[in-house]
C-alpha cells in the first residue's frame, strides 16, 4: 500500500486529493494536511467584499467531503519535510501541527511515499510596514484574500457608504501593497465591484476611486500584458484596461511600490524614483505572496531548506532557475512535470511551486528598488497542475512508471479568466478572457507571444453570467457531487 | 451632440488618452438578447481553450 500526502487543501491540493482517491481507490492511502476547516472558492470572495454574497456561500466544511471520499483529513499545518527519513529510519516523513480545536498545537510525524506541496501563498502583509504583521492584516487597510477578510472589508465599505450618504466625500484606494505583488486580477475585480456598489447605492458622485499597482502599465496583470483578438485588432490589455478605468471614472497610479502604510495614507515609490503619498478612507491592497515557510531536513538533521525551496519559500521543481536576465528568458524555462529535482517523489503545484522568473519584465527604480509583478498562478492552471501531478503519481503507484507521465506547463497551456466588473443578473458585467499560452512564447508566436486565435477578451453581461455559473459549478465539483469528474478544471 | 458617456473625462488626463465606449457599445454590453449570443460564444471559446490545454 502506498501513501500520498497532500499538503494544502485549497484549489490545487483539493483537486489533487480528490482525483488521487478516485484513481487509487481503497488500496492506497491519500492524506490531506491543511490548516483550514473549510474550503473556500476564493474568486467569489470579491462578492463577499461588497456584500453580494456571504462567507457561508463561498465556503463549505471539508471534513464531510473527505469522509465521504475516503480521504484521511488532518486539520493541521505542515511544518517540515524530511525526505530522507531520520537516523533510525529511511522512511520519508513530514511533521505537522494540528490546528483543529480538539488537537490544537499537537504535533505528529506522517510518513509518505509521495508528497505534493499545494500550500499556496503566505499572505506576506508584514513585507510592507503598516500593511500588517507577518501574515496578519493590519488595521489601516482591508483585504479580500480570505472569506473572513472579505466579510470585514464589506463592513468597512458599508460604513463608508453611510458616511457618503451623510455628505462626507470618501477616497478609495485599491491595488497592490508592495512592488513585488501578484494577483492584480483580484484587485482589478474589487475596484470595479466597489464602483458598481457605490453606483447602485447612489453615492458614486461622492467617491474618488483610485487604482495603485506595481504594474509598469495598466493591464500588465503580471503576465507582461496580453494582446486580445478584438474587433479585427490585436488589442493590448493596456488599452482594454485603460478604457474600462476611464469609462468608469477611475484614476490610476502604476509602477508603484507601496513602501509604507499609515492610518489613511499610503506612501509609495514610482519607477522613475519619485516618491508620493495617497490619502484614503478605504484601502484594499493585496499583500505580496511568499512560500508558507516549510523547512526541510536531511537524514542527519541538517537544514536542507535551501536545496528544496527557492529563497522566496516556494518549492523548486523542474524549471530552469538559471535563466538570468530578461533577455535570456524563454518559454522552455517553465516547469512541466512539477517534480522536485532532488527528491523525485516530491512535487509542487499551484502557487506553491517556485516559478523560474517573473513573466513581466523586471524594472528597477533609480534608487535600486525592484518593481515587478510576480507571476500569477490562477485557479485553472493551479487545478490543472494538481490533476496532472496526481495522474503522474497514480501511474507511478499503479503501473510502476519511474518518470512523471503527465505535464502541466504554463507556457503550453491556456487560462480562462473571468474578471467580475460588478454583480447583477441584468446589470452585472465581467471581462471574459482566454489566454493561450499563459506564459508568452515569443519563439512560437513572434511579436505578442501568444496565439491570437486563442487569446480573446470581451466585457459584458454574458461574462458575468459565466462567472456566476462557475461559482456554483466549482463548489459543486469541490463537494464531489454527482458528475464532479466531468467538470473541467 | 453632447455625449453623456464622455462628460467625466478631463482633457489631458491619463483617461483622455484611451478609447472610451459610447452609447451603442455600452448598450450591447447589457443587452440580454445579444449577451445570450455572447454567452454561447464565450462558452465555445473556453471549451476550445480547455481542450487545447489538457495534455
Ligand atoms: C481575492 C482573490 C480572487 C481571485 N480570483 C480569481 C479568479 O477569479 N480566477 C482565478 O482563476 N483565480 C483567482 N484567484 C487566484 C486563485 O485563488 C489561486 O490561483 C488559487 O487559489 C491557487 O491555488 P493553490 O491551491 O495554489 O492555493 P490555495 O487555494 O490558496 O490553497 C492553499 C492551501 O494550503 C493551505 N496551507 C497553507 N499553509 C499550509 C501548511 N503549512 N501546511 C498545509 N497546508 C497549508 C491553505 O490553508 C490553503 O488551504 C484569486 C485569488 C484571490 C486572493
Amino acid at each position: 500500500m502506498a501513501r500520498l500526502i497532500i499538503m494544502g487543501g485549497g484549489v490545487s491540493g483539493h483537486t489533487a486529493a480528490t482525483f488521487a482517491k478516485k484513481y487509487l481507490g481503497k488500496k492506497h492511502e491519500v492524506i490531506v494536511v491543511t490548516p483550514n476547516s473549510k474550503w473556500n472558492w476564493i474568486p467569489s470572495n470579491i462578492w463577499v467584499g461588497v456584500g453580494e454574497m456571504t462567507s457561508d456561500e463561498v465556503t463549505f466544511p471539508l471534513a464531510p467531503v473527505y469522509k465521504k471520499a475516503g480521504i484521511d483529513y488532518r486539520q493541521a499545518k505542515a511544518v517540515s519535510i524530511h525526505p530522507e527519513g531520520k537516523s533510525d529510519s529511511d522512511d520519508a516523513y513530514i511533521t505537522i501541527e494540528y490546528t483543529s480545536e480538539d488537537k490544537a498545537g499537537e504535533s505528529e510525524e506522517l510518513t509518505y511515499d509521495y508528497l505534493i506541496n499545494a500550500t499556496g501563498p503566505k499572505l506576506n502583509f508584514g513585507a510592507t510596514p503598516g500593511l500588517g504583521e507577518g501574515t496578519n492584516l493590519g488595521n489601516h487597510t482591508v483585504s479580500v484574500c480570505t472569506a473572513d477578510h472579505a466579510t470585514h472589508a464589506n463592513l468597512e465599505l458599508k460604513s463608508c457608504i453611510e458616511k457618503m450618504k451623510n455628505g462626507e466625500r470618501q477616497t478609495f484606494l485599491i491595488g497592490t501593497g508592495h512592488g513585488m505583488c501578484t494577483c492584480q486580477g483580484a484587485a482589478f475585480e474589487y475596484i470595479f465591484n466597489i464602483e458598481k456598489t457605490l453606483t447602485d447605492a447612489g453615492v458614486r458622485d461622492m467617491a474618488d476611486i483610485k487604482w495603485i499597482s506595481n504594474e509598469s502599465f495598466l493591464g500588465d496583470f503580471g503576465m507582461g500584458g496580453i494582446h486580445f483578438s478584438m474587433g479585427g485588432y490585436a488589442t493590448s490589455s493596456k488599452i482594454f484596461s485603460e478604457s474600462l478605468y476611464a469609462e468608469r471614472g477611475l484614476d490610476w497610479i502604476i509602477g508603484a511600490h507601496v513602501n509604507k502604510v499609515e492610518a489613511g495614507i499610503a506612501h509609495y515609490e514610482l519607477l522613475d524614483g519619485s516618491m508620493g503619498s495617497q490619502e484614503f478612507d478605504f484601502a484594499m491592497l493585496i499583500p505580496p505572496f511568499a512560500g508558507v515557510g516549510l523547512k526541510a531536513y536531511a537524514k542527519d538533521g541538517s537544514d536542507i531548506t535551501d536545496t528544496i525551496f527557492a529563497p522566496n519559500g516556494f518549492m523548486k521543481v523542474d524549471a530552469n532557475y538559471g535563466a538570468g536576465a530578461y533577455e535570456n528568458w524563454s518559454a522552455s524555462d517553465w516547469p512541466s512535470t512539477l517534480q522536485n529535482p532532488t527528491y523525485s517523489n516530491m512535487f509542487a503545484v499551484g502557487i506553491a511551486f517556485a516559478p523560474p522568473h517573473p513573466i513581466s519584465k523586471p524594472m528597477t527604480t533609480p534608487n535600486g528598488t525592484m518593481i515587478v509583478p510576480t507571476p500569477p498562478r490562477t485557479g485553472m492552471p493551479s487545478a490543472m497542475m494538481g490533476k496532472a501531478v496526481t495522474l503522474s503519481i497514480c501511474d507511478m503507484i499503479l503501473n510502476g512508471t519511474t518518470e512523471p507521465t503527465h505535464t502541466a506547463n504554463m507556457s503550453q497551456m491556456g487560462a480562462a479568466c473571468v474578471a467580475s466588473a460588478g454583480k447583477g443578473l441584468f446589470t452585472g458585467t465581467a471581462a471574459a478572457m482566454t489566454v493561450y499560452p499563459i506564459v508568452p512564447d515569443f519563439e512560437k508566436y513572434p511579436g505578442v507571444g501568444r496565439d491570437m486565435n486563442g487569446t480573446t477578451g470581451e466585457l459584458g453581461l454574458a461574462a458575468h453570467w459565466v462567472k456566476h455559473i462557475l461559482h456554483h459549478i466549482f463548489i459543486w465539483k469541490a463537494k464531489l457531487k454527482p458528475g464532479w469528474t466531468l467538470i473541467p478544471e | 451632440m453632447a455625449e453623456k458617456h464622455l462628460g467625466h473625462i478631463e482633457p489631458y488626463s491619463a483617461q483622455f488618452g484611451t478609447m472610451i465606449p459610447m452609447g451603442g457599445q455600452k448598450f450591447f454590453r447589457t443587452c440580454v438578447l445579444w449577451q445570450l449570443v455572447r454567452f454561447v460564444a464565450i462558452n465555445i471559446r473556453m471549451t476550445i481553450l480547455i481542450l487545447k490545454s489538457h495534455h
